[in-house]
């Protein structure tokens, strides 16, 4: 059992987005979450990353049998738990490859391995730089300052092929890209995948699932899980629409209030 | 307050004692010193009741030695293939040097005719730093780079306690550049005073980083005064830090227009630190350029100033200035007080300004947590970040001067 969430309930503000949230994640996993526009499926991948802006009020995540909500975002990155960002943040004036060599050895540092100096660092970016068919000029540049939407994703899952994570979420990592864009970023995930590990995609489109095939998919809505199925949810997801979703909420609450 | 100099008897006998422990008016500069020292006593040391001074107080001069400096050594390594010259405030910086092709000493009399020249075309001959500095520098370092000629240099001051006065005089000819990395470091409590004057002839180029670290009980008033020629470019960079108290002056005037000016400035301050940037821009003529950016970091109880003055008379029709103020508060007992002051008359020109106070920003803190860089790394990643820009445009010597470590600031 790589993560476990139970019956999780987040606000941001004063506003309640999580209202009893239930997964679990097992080694060697691919899960798709999917739903509308705030439905909490971003909610979900921030609280799990640790994100200052959000309160978790009741509920537990468990990480290889830890408390995750009680580390700082810095120790649940360096145990192994990825968060790829809908909107990557620009920083201009830091340098991309200092940020990527000062991440990767902050969790090198972690799994007990080796800190790599500049040279043996750019030997490893060099060839990770493959899996997303990134041009080495994205190196010297500001991290993420200026990028285009596709090369902004392929920057996260750089970050992702250096970072080596057992947990990697990523947020809508589809949204905005071309078609091109989509199948590299979709490769480098499926490359990236292992027995070892685990990918929780959260996503709005079937399209993405048709480059990466979940084990499981699950459908959310009103801040907890209100489905979960095979790969073949989907499909029906995107022949049906969300419409039923509203049906099944509707009959949800009037169980809850009878 | 016994011990500050907010009331007038206090500035008066500060004042005082300041003039009666200098000796007497000698050599090269004697008349300078004694019109210096005549002003002084004059006009007193300025009151927060002046406009330029309303957010600076001067408290800290009061509990400064005032004697003339102890000269020492600063803290760096050998250098590199620029000349490196030590200025003390006291011995001869150019014995035994051999100058570079293309830079020679001004003669005593073209020294005579030019000092004070460009301090009164760019209207500071009277500012009080000015006029301390006058009174008591008693040698100037005054140079030509001929005209076609290109040289470097390096200029460097350590003061180990009391007065170090600076003075340099620079002429360059036609299509003559200069690049000039200067460094200043207090080690002990006492006042830098440095007054630069430099004329740009026609298609001229200058380019001066001065980069200055002080400590608490340290003051340092510095002013640029540099009067551009058309075609001719000019561009000073400074960085300050670790200062109590330091008031930095860049002033520069487009005689004819047709010039380039760019300004960089950084000011760090962290505890009771102040640091007071005023620059003043003139364009008399048409079709100059400007291109300022000033950056303030603030943390603990510091204070910042930054007043930038560009003035666009009717005849500088077509101007292009662009002024912009960017400040990191980084303590809720920290403050930024910054003031563009733009006067235009000329109604055919391009005037950009814009000021912003922020503090680091909690998506970009989140976004390093998240790779697994701590709290504090990530917050150094981003005040270097916002220093880089400045730090940039430093002459590559002056560059190699500002290690990470100089900047870092308590936030306490």
């Amino acid at each position: 059992m790589l993560l476990e969430i139970r019956d999780l309930h987040a606000r941001v503000e004063d506003k309640e987005i999580l209202k009893g949230v239930n997964l679990t994640i097992r080694a060697g996993e691919i899960h798709a979450v999917m739903g509308r526009n705030g439905s909490g499926k971003s909610t979900l991948s921030k609280v799990l990353a640790g994100h200052p802006a959000y309160t978790v009020t009741g509920g537990s995540v468990t990480y290889r049998g830890e408390n995750l909500l009680e580390l700082d975002p810095e120790q649940r990155a360096r145990t192994g738990v990825f968060l790829g960002f809908q909107y990557p943040v620009e920083i201009p004036g830091v340098s991309n490859l200092e940020f990527l060599r000062v991440a990767t050895n902050a969790r090198r540092a972690q799994k007990g391995e080796e800190e790599l100096d500049t040279f043996a660092f750019e030997d490893l970016v060099r060839e990770r730089l493959q899996v997303v068919q990134m041009d080495p000029a994205f190196l010297d540049r500001s991290v993420n300052e200026g990028f285009s939407g596709g090369e902004k994703k392929r920057n996260e899952i750089l970050q992702m092929a250096l970072l080596d994570p057992l947990v990697a979420i990523l947020d809508e990592t589809d949204s905005g890209l071309d078609i091109d864009a989509l199948r590299i970023v979709a490769g480098g995930v499926n490359q990236l995948a292992s027995p070892d590990n685990a990918t929780l995609l959260i996503t709005h489109y079937q399209r993405l699932l048709d480059a990466i095939t979940p084990d499981y998919v699950h459908v959310m809505a009103a801040g907890r899980m209100l489905r979960t199925g095979g790969k073949e949810l989907a499909l029906e997801l995107e022949e049906r629409g969300y419409d039923w979703v509203d049906q099944e909420l509707a009959a949800l609450a009037a169980a809850e209030v009878a | 307050m016994t011990a500050s100099l907010s009331a007038p008897t206090q500035r008066a006998a500060w004042l005082e004692q300041w003039l009666s422990q200098l000796p007497a008016a000698s050599g090269a500069l004697a008349a300078v010193q004694q019109r210096g020292r005549a002003a002084l006593a004059q006009q007193g040391v300025p009151s927060s009741r002046s406009e330029d001074w309303r957010f600076t107080d001067l408290s800290l001069l009061q509990a400064l030695p005032l004697a003339a400096a102890q000269p020492a050594q600063p803290t760096l390594d050998a250098g590199g293939s620029v000349l490196r010259l030590q200025l003390d405030g006291q011995s001869d910086p150019l014995a035994g040097v051999t100058l570079p092709a293309g830079l020679e000493v001004l003669s005593e009399a073209e020294l005579a005719q030019g000092l004070g020249h460009t301090l009164a075309a760019t209207a500071c001959q009277q500012h009080w730093p000015v006029e301390l500095n006058q009174a008591s520098a008693t040698q100037v370092l005054a140079l030509r780079v001929k005209s076609r000629a290109s040289a470097a240099l390096e200029l460097v001051s350590a003061s180990a306690g009391g007065m170090l006065p600076l003075r340099i005089l620079l002429v360059l000819e036609e299509k003559a550049q200069l690049d000039l990395s200067q460094l200043i470091e207090a080690r002990a409590a006492g006042l830098v005073s440095l007054v630069i004057e430099a004329h740009l002839a026609r298609s001229a180029q200058l380019r001066h980083g001065l980069v200055a670290f002080g400590q608490n009980d340290a003051a340092l008033f510095s002013h640029i005064a540099v009067e551009q020629e058309p075609e001719s470019q000019a561009a000073l960079s400074n960085v300050a830090a670790g200062w109590g108290l330091a008031r930095h002056e860049p002033r520069l005037v487009q005689v004819q227009g047709q010039a380039h000016s760019f300004l960089r400035g950084l000011q760090l301050v962290g505890g009771q630190q102040i640091a007071d940037t005023h620059s003043f821009v003139q364009f008399s003529g048409p079709e100059g350029e400007l291109d300022q950016v000033h950056k303030a970091v603030a943390a603990g109880q510091g204070r910042s100033v930054f007043n930038g003055a560009v003035r666009v008379p009717r005849e500088a029709q077509q101007t292009n200035a662009a002024q912009l103020s960017r400040n990191l508060l980084l303590s809720d007992r920290a403050r930024i007080d910054t003031k563009p002051e733009l006067e235009i008359v000329a109604d055919d020109v391009k005037c950009a300004h814009g000021a912003t106070v922020s503090s680091l920003q909690t998506d970009e803190l989140f976004y390093l947590q998240s790779r697994g860089i701590g709290a504090e790394q990530a917050a150094g990643l981003l005040k270097r970040a916002f220093c880089e820009e400045v730090l940039r445009a430093l002459p590559e010597p002056a560059r190699q001067w500002c290690p990470l470590d100089q900047l870092e600031l308590e936030s306490a």
